[in-house]
């Protein structure tokens, strides 16, 4: 019986507290840089598409909405021809922020995707590529990977010796 | 020979209070829903006009436009006719209770009876819905509506029974006027005001004791086959109720009109409000009994707690004389 009167008074003085809703459109607020929001494409640091098209998020994507196509340009990376997310079926799960070996993809905190059309939830690689490097400032996957491209020969990487020769090996 | 000046006052009285009624039962929907969320640190409806007072109208458009929809399963007539019964059965409540000297649509000596007959109608309303609807949802809300009404009823008549040996009448006016003469009726009848207020609010099926309608458990309960307008009439239907239960609170125990400084209006219309927001916090801050408590409680302690009042005002009053 006393308990009853004492919610009564924990819940009544809850009316002199400030109110923790958060007016959303008209009071902006900042959500953590980690937030689970659209997904984008970043670059690296010399300003090249990280993205080798290597189709791991497409693969971990639960619900099926990237889908991309491979192909290699004129110094031999791989990017992919087209890359498209549709942001109708994403559930903002994350997992091909974590499949993704390169940082390319990664989710941001904007979350107040909104369209008239359906069609205009599907996000081409133009709109989804951004001129930065995201969360990642300093990784560079061509940089340390030990893959010939143009301009960057075997054993030219970084943490990386140069090749040897196998047969100045043989006894 | 007709008196034209007092059957137009008459009138100006049962329109005043029909329409003021209607009005203020409406408006405490955003009352309710404001208060609920300063006591929940949320802000309630705020954006349709002026501190989204103009979130009734909008809900009203709203519920008038949605289809009108009657069950093929139902028994037609009765699920048409239940929501009008809670609806009439309260607003006629307004008619006995005297808001000013002179401020009163009937004044029958009786009003007292009167009120807890009409609150006894209230339960077909409740019943005949959920029976009619012809779904198990809303005939365990019916059942457990009829069972809790009915249990509550009987303390509530008599709980009340203190204050008319008080003021020796049935009439509300002549209670008010004992009330304005002598000391309200709360500090003499302080247990018959808690169990009126306990009564009232299962009466009314407010939240602590919304078992017929106890969403997590019976979907909605007695109203879960109603939309459109007739659910809006049960959900008015209950806004009603609170504010009736929280005007009858005042007239009986707090002195209704009586005060000083202020208009005796103002003075009823502050009371009631008080009382209005109590329910509300109520609502608020108490989490539902089971249906045995309830039943245990109500049957098992508060009926014989009020009969035991009844026996020591009595008692008193009968050595004071």
């Amino acid at each position: 019986m006393f308990s009853l009167l004492r919610t009564l008074w924990l819940v009544f003085k809850h009316a002199f507290s400030p109110r923790i809703t958060v007016r959303y459109p008209q009071q902006v607020f900042t959500l953590p840089p980690r937030w689970r929001g659209r997904i984008i494409l970043s670059r690296d640091p010399d300003g090249q598409e990280r993205c080798v098209a290597c189709y791991l998020c497409a693969v971990a994507c639960p619900v099926n909405c990237i889908s991309l196509q491979a192909t290699e340009d004129e110094t031999g990376r791989r990017i992919p021809a087209f890359f498209r997310v549709n942001f109708s079926r994403c559930i903002f799960c994350g997992y091909c922020e974590e499949a993704c070996p390169t940082y390319a993809i990664q989710l941001t905190p904007d979350f107040d995707l909104s369209e008239y059309r359906r069609p205009n939830m599907v996000y081409e690689k133009e709109d989804l590529l951004i001129s930065g490097p995201g969360k990642y400032h300093d990784y560079n996957y061509w940089r340390v990977a030990g893959v010939k491209v143009g301009g960057k020969d075997k054993g030219e990487a970084e943490n990386e010796m140069p090749p040897v020769d196998v047969r100045t090996l043989l006894p | 020979m007709i008196d034209w000046a007092d059957t137009v006052w008459r009138l100006f009285t049962v329109f005043a209070v029909l329409i003021g009624a209607l009005l203020v039962a409406a408006g405490l929907i955003w009352v309710e829903r404001r208060l609920l969320a300063l006591f929940q640190n949320r802000y309630g409806p705020n954006v349709v006009g002026p501190f989204g007072t103009l979130q009734v109208v909008a809900d009203m458009v709203k519920i008038f436009t949605k289809e009108d929809w009657v069950p093929p399963f139902a028994d037609k007539s009765v699920f048409v006719l239940a929501p009008t019964i809670i609806m009439a059965a309260v607003l006629l409540s307004f008619a006995v209770i005297p808001f000013a000297p002179g401020f009163q649509v009937v004044n029958l000596n009786v009003g007292l009876l009167f009120f807890l007959a009409m609150s006894s109608m209230g339960v077909y309303s409740v019943v005949l819905g959920g029976w009619s609807s012809n779904s198990k949802y809303s005939l365990l809300g019916g059942v457990r509506a009829a069972a809790q009404m009915l249990s509550y009823e009987v303390f509530m008549g008599l709980s009340l029974m203190g204050v008319v040996l008080l003021a020796g009448s049935f009439d509300l006016a002549t209670i008010v006027d004992a009330q304005a003469r002598g000391i309200w009726y709360v500090v003499p009848q302080i247990v018959g005001f808690v169990v009126f207020l306990i009564a009232g609010s299962a009466e009314t099926r407010r939240l602590p004791f919304d078992l017929p309608e106890a969403e997590s458990e019976l979907v909605a309960g007695f109203h879960a086959e109603y939309s459109g307008m007739k659910f809006g009439m049960f959900y008015v239907g209950e806004y009603l109720g609170i504010t009736l239960l929280s005007a009858m609170i005042a007239t009986l125990f707090f002195g209704g009109w009586s005060g000083p400084l202020l208009p005796p209006f103002l003075w009823f219309v502050v009371k009631a409000a008080f009382f209005v927001g109590l329910f509300i916090l109520l609502r608020g801050s108490l989490p539902r009994p089971r249906y045995d408590q309830l039943m245990a409680w109500g049957w098992k302690f508060l009926l014989p707690l009020s009969l035991l009042n009844l026996l020591v005002t009595g008692a008193v009053i009968l050595a004071m004389a």
